[in-house]
């Protein structure tokens, strides 16, 4: 038995018959990291020891009770862990260690589940490949040439390579869901409000949002009910029902009208994605699933409101790395030249980029063409999807209009880059929930090798549980998750 | 829409970020291509409609205004992140010339 290939429900099983401990389950991982992780680069910050030492802990304790007891994951660097380096890939916090933690990862160190280390992002979760990471690309497990997609690069690499059990990510316009899909494995991000974002490095505060990344959509629900919930340290979760996820996955999908968008296929994208999503959608509809074509016009706009609200989002949040409060300082005498020289040194040229875009969308005279402009045109994306969702009670999509693409390809044209979010923006905008999972094998453009395609399920705000339903029959009907990368 | 190099010298200055020329002359390129892509929302009417920016429709979120005390373990903690401290506080530069 492969043990770091385990999903939760299965090391759980494993970890209560005492098939094996928690110690020999960690250490599996921490060997696989150690053997593979010079060619993926998942990992900043691997915390050995203390991982084993709880694993210890735990063995001796003998309960596995609680459903993440025991059970090995990667967090991305965009958590702070308290006395654990916290980087979100960046120089500016390249030795940024908080003397705090998350609510995510104190809610999981209650449950005894075990960090096995901090993974690779984009800087500030800003990019779509983990290529602006300070600390080097992470690579694709299933062709190393390839990226993984990103910004959570680095924990979807982790999950997909077996490095650890489940991850953690974040996605502010589809960073958990886009790199889930080049990877072939589920990847989910919550109804923005579900899961606490404190503790969370910001990005865009009115898009972030925090989910796991799992090797099966059992992992993923049983990981939701564990991080969901009302949260007085951020103002914005809610105060709703968490249902069973796990529990409610199993009922059939007889009936469930499922909507496909048609401005979701559009032209450009690779063939072989659009035709591996219309053969998942024909087996949604053999479960029993109604199919529905709807619109959603408005769509096309979600990239654009994007490139606008999340930058002034963005360049508010980092006006806070000054050189003096904390993280890297360029420790010149003079204030403006310290401001000026500590953020060209601390900032990668991304996140540059995206200040001076939101300076100037919120800048004097701008902002009503822009921001504002933006904001408004969010209120009718959102009042669009409500509309469809009066019809149907989930969208199916493709989750990236292509398979990994190779590491260089995009960095010269940040436009090019932006489009390979084109499907799971506007997801953010409206702040609904959506899963991605594997649906299928299509070849890489010059041919050369078969690269995962990921589905994309969209529902409605707070109904995480039709979207995993729906996840769970798909998936359980055609295996795709069980194909695994050969490293 | 095309951005001046005088207009990137004056967003980089209200951002408090340091450009250098080459930088400036990609910037200036590179964000045109991006302002032009964004043009497209200019097509959209929204006359009368409301800026969203709470998107689950949360309003106020009070809560009794109460001092909490600080762990002192994170207190020193903080402390230790900040690049230059003096007699237990974050030192600054000097904001009077």
């Amino acid at each position: 038995m492969v043990l770091n290939g385990l999903t939760i429900k299965q090391a759980t099983d494993g970890l209560k018959k005492k098939d094996f401990s928690c110690v020999e389950l960690t250490q599996a991982c921490l060997d696989q990291i150690e053997k593979t992780d010079k060619d993926i680069n998942s990992f900043i910050t691997v915390t050995k020891q203390p991982a084993l030492a709880l694993a210890e802990k735990l063995d001796k304790q003998g309960e596995f009770t609680s459903p993440l007891a025991g059970i090995p994951f990667a967090a991305k660097d965009i958590f702070c862990t308290a006395g654990v380096k916290t980087t979100v890939g960046s120089k500016i916090l390249e030795n940024y260690i908080p003397p705090f933690s998350a609510t995510v990862i104190e809610k999981l160190d209650k449950q005894n589940s075990i960090m096995l280390g901090k993974t690779n992002m984009d800087e500030f979760a800003c990019g779509s490949s983990t290529e602006t990471s300070y600390f080097g690309s992470t690579k694709n497990p299933w062709d190393i040439q390839r990226v993984p997609g990103g910004s959570s690069g680095g924990s979807v690499a982790a999950v997909s390579a077996d490095q650890c059990i489940y991850s953690l990510g974040t996605d502010t316009g589809g960073s958990i869901r886009q790199p889930a899909s080049l990877c072939g494995v589920v990847g989910l991000k919550p109804t923005y409000g579900r899961v606490s974002r404190y503790g969370v490095v910001a990005m865009a505060s009115s898009l972030d949002q925090v989910g796991p990344i799992t090797k099966s959509v059992e992992d993923a629900a049983i990981v939701l009910g564990q991080i969901s919930g009302l949260d007085k340290k951020d103002s914005t979760t809610v105060d709703a029902s968490i249902p069973d996820y796990a529990a409610g996955l199993s009922k059939d999908i007889k009936g469930l009208k499922i909507g496909i968008p048609k401005e979701y296929f559009i032209k450009g994208m690779d063939p072989g994605v659009e035709d591996r999503v219309r053969v998942a959608i024909s087996k949604l509809e053999e479960l029993g699933a109604k199919i529905i074509e709807v619109s959603l016009p408005l769509s096309k706009y979600g990239l654009a409101v994007y490139y606008i609200i999340m930058p002034s989002e963005l360049s508010t949040n980092l006006s806070r790395y000054d050189g003096i409060k904390y993280g890297f300082s360029a420790g010149l005498d003079n204030l403006l030249e310290n401001y000026l020289e500590t953020r060209a040194k601390g900032f990668g040229p991304e996140i540059r980029r995206r200040i001076m875009l939101g300076t100037y969308s919120l800048s004097s005279g701008y902002y009503n063409a822009y921001y504002l402009q933006a904001a408004k045109v969010r209120t009718l994306i959102k009042q669009e999807f409500q509309a469809v969702f009066s019809q149907v009670d989930c969208l199916v999509t493709p989750s990236s209009p292509t398979v990994a693409f190779k590491l260089g390809e995009k960095t010269a044209d940040p436009l090019q880059m932006y489009l390979a979010d084109i499907f799971t923006v506007p997801i953010n905008i409206a702040g609904l929930p959506a899963i991605s999972i594997p649906c299928g094998f299509s070849s890489a453009k010059d041919g050369s090798i078969e690269l995962p395609v990921g589905l994309q399920i969209i529902g409605r705000q707070f109904d995480e549980q039709t979207i995993l339903k729906a996840a769970y029959n798909y998936e359980q009907a055609t295996q795709w998750y069980k194909f695994k990368p050969l490293i | 829409m095309a951005l001046t190099e005088k207009e990137i010298k004056h967003i980089a200055h209200l951002a408090r970020l340091g450009l250098n020329e080459t930088e400036e002359k990609i910037f200036a390129k590179q964000l045109s291509s991006i302002l032009d892509y964004i043009e497209q929302l200019k097509e959209v009417k929204t006359d009368d409609i409301y800026p969203t920016a709470q998107i689950t429709g949360l309003e106020n979120q009070f809560r009794p205004d109460v001092v909490q005390n600080c762990d002192k373990k994170i207190q020193i903690g903080l402390l230790e992140t900040a690049p230059a401290v003096e007699n237990n506080l974050i030192k600054a530069n000097n904001v009077f010339e």
